[in-house]
């Protein structure tokens, strides 16, 4: 069991950094919608700042809906998706390392490069651990959900907006908490209580999304 | 009720001519109890019951806005718990409801939302705050839109279905974590803007007219999906000889 995980993890990995322009378009998305959005206001720092976090976490939303259509959509169409189906090991175990691969090369490019994009919105730096941290816990949730409407709306010709609406109203609890915890280092609150939260919600999607993730597949490839 | 006495319903049950022929009598059960409900709520709630002390007769939109609201998670819990059954029991009528369903719940969201800020405007000033109930059922009403798209996207309507099964169990997973989330987000800004029980008790008469609402609605919520699954099932087995059959002989 550990072995498959691994095994397609490693794969996962491998492929996704041979295709190294597809992550730094990611990149540049995210980058991209944080930095334009000054340009629509004044340079009056403040606004910046007030709106930081939410427009971050805005970016991280709109760039993994973007990322999320080729999650299973090159297994799917090179056949790799049905031997996953049909293999011994537990399909939910082959999904949570595709998704922890999936994480590693999306998820983790905003934990790094949120920190330097809030710094540029004019956000003090004390409350980079927080927003770091944040990210790293809220990111893993978006990609456990969103792998989730992936799934169903894997053999559709044009899934990107449907993805949206499926995905979305799901990710409500991650921004408020997210981007309440950031707001809350920015002003000097306390934040415990909203990583705490975030933490929280990680373990659930991590430990609950791979099953409902496995059987959307089996529903959307409908076997 | 005996073990093999439940195990004949439940086959008869997964039987979509029986089902189609029984729904007619059951839909004049639930529509009989709703017209009353409502019939008597309306008049009772509009006419009988006297006007509020603060509000005037502003707040008889109750009787509408109220009984919505309480379908609106009723028809979500509902589809979650008839998805549960499609999935772990493969039964069609189960995959059925929750499509049937979906435009009903997500009618009566839409109609709380309208209400609730027809209501707001004279009350409170303004047709909308971000007040945590009201955050809650906007994004109820989105995850119900987010079923019917699902389903409206997917071809096969076994496939539809069961993918539309699995998103309302996710859905009524994260209805309660949206809720808490968005009271935790206002709480932050601000103390509640609004509180609908506002600390004073409803009185009897003014108590007993929602009531009966909420349960007509219920029936017609009931009445409505009920249609709503005979016609699905017509258009499902539309190849199949039996439907031929209810069709050309009526």
């Amino acid at each position: 069991m550990t072995s498959v995980f691994s095994a397609v993890l490693q794969r996962d990995l491998t492929v996704a950094l041979r295709q190294r322009g597809t992550l730094v378009h990611h990149l540049m998305f995210f980058v991209l919608v944080v930095a334009l959005f000054p340009l629509g206001t004044n340079t009056d720092g403040t606004v910046l700042v007030a709106v930081a976090p939410a427009l971050i976490w805005m970016g991280v939303l709109l760039s993994v809906l973007l990322s999320l259509n080729d999650l299973f959509k090159a297994d799917h169409e090179y056949g790799m998706l049905t031997q996953y189906l049909i293999a011994d090991e537990p399909l939910a175990i082959i999904v949570a390392a595709k998704v922890l691969a999936y994480w590693l090369t999306s998820g983790a490019i905003f934990v790094i490069t949120g920190p330097v994009l809030v710094l540029m919105l004019g956000v003090p730096v004390a409350a980079l651990p927080v927003m770091i941290a944040a990210l790293a816990l809220g990111t893993p949730v978006l990609a456990m959900i969103g792998a989730i409407g992936s799934a169903l709306t894997l053999s559709l010709p044009r899934a990107g907006l449907l993805l949206s609406l499926l995905i979305f109203p799901l990710y409500v609890p991650v921004l408020i908490f997210g981007a309440g915890a950031m707001r809350a280092a920015i002003v000097g609150l306390p934040v415990a209580g909203a990583l705490y939260v975030l933490g929280a919600l990680c373990l659930l999607a991590v430990t609950l999304a791979p099953w409902v993730i496995a059987a959307a597949l089996r529903v959307g490839l409908d076997t | 009720m005996t073990g093999t006495g439940f195990k004949r319903w439940f086959h008869r049950f997964g039987s979509l001519p029986y089902f189609y022929d029984v729904s007619a009598r059951w839909a004049v059960w639930l529509a009989v109890p709703a017209v009353v409900l409502i019939g008597y709520a309306l008049v009772a709630g509009l006419f009988v019951v006297p006007p509020d002390y603060q509000q005037g007769d502003v707040f008889r939109i109750i009787y509408i806005h109220v009984p919505s609201a309480w379908l609106s998670l009723f028809g979500y819990t509902a589809m979650a718990v008839a998805g549960v059954v499609a999935l772990v029991w493969r039964l069609k009528i189960a995959e059925i409801f929750i499509v049937a369903a979906a435009p009903v719940g997500a009618s009566f969201t839409f109609l709380a939302l309208v209400t609730g800020a027809i209501w707001g405007e004279p009350t409170w000033g303004t047709y909308w705050v971000w007040d945590a109930r009201l955050t809650s059922e906007l994004i109820l009403l989105f995850l119900y839109l987010g079923v019917i798209a699902l389903h409206q996207a997917i071809e096969s309507p076994r496939t539809a279905a069961r993918a539309c099964a699995l998103l309302s169990i996710v859905g009524v997973i994260n209805v309660p974590i949206i809720h808490y989330s968005v009271v935790w987000w206002t709480t932050l800004h601000q103390g509640s803007t609004v509180s609908l029980t506002g600390g004073s008790k409803m009185d009897a008469d003014m108590l007993w007219p929602l009531l009966a609402g909420a349960l007509g609605f219920t029936f017609l919520f009931g009445w409505l999906t009920l249609w709503g699954m005979r016609v699905q099932l017509l258009w499902r087995e539309r190849r199949s000889r039996w439907v031929m059959k209810r069709i050309t002989h009526g």
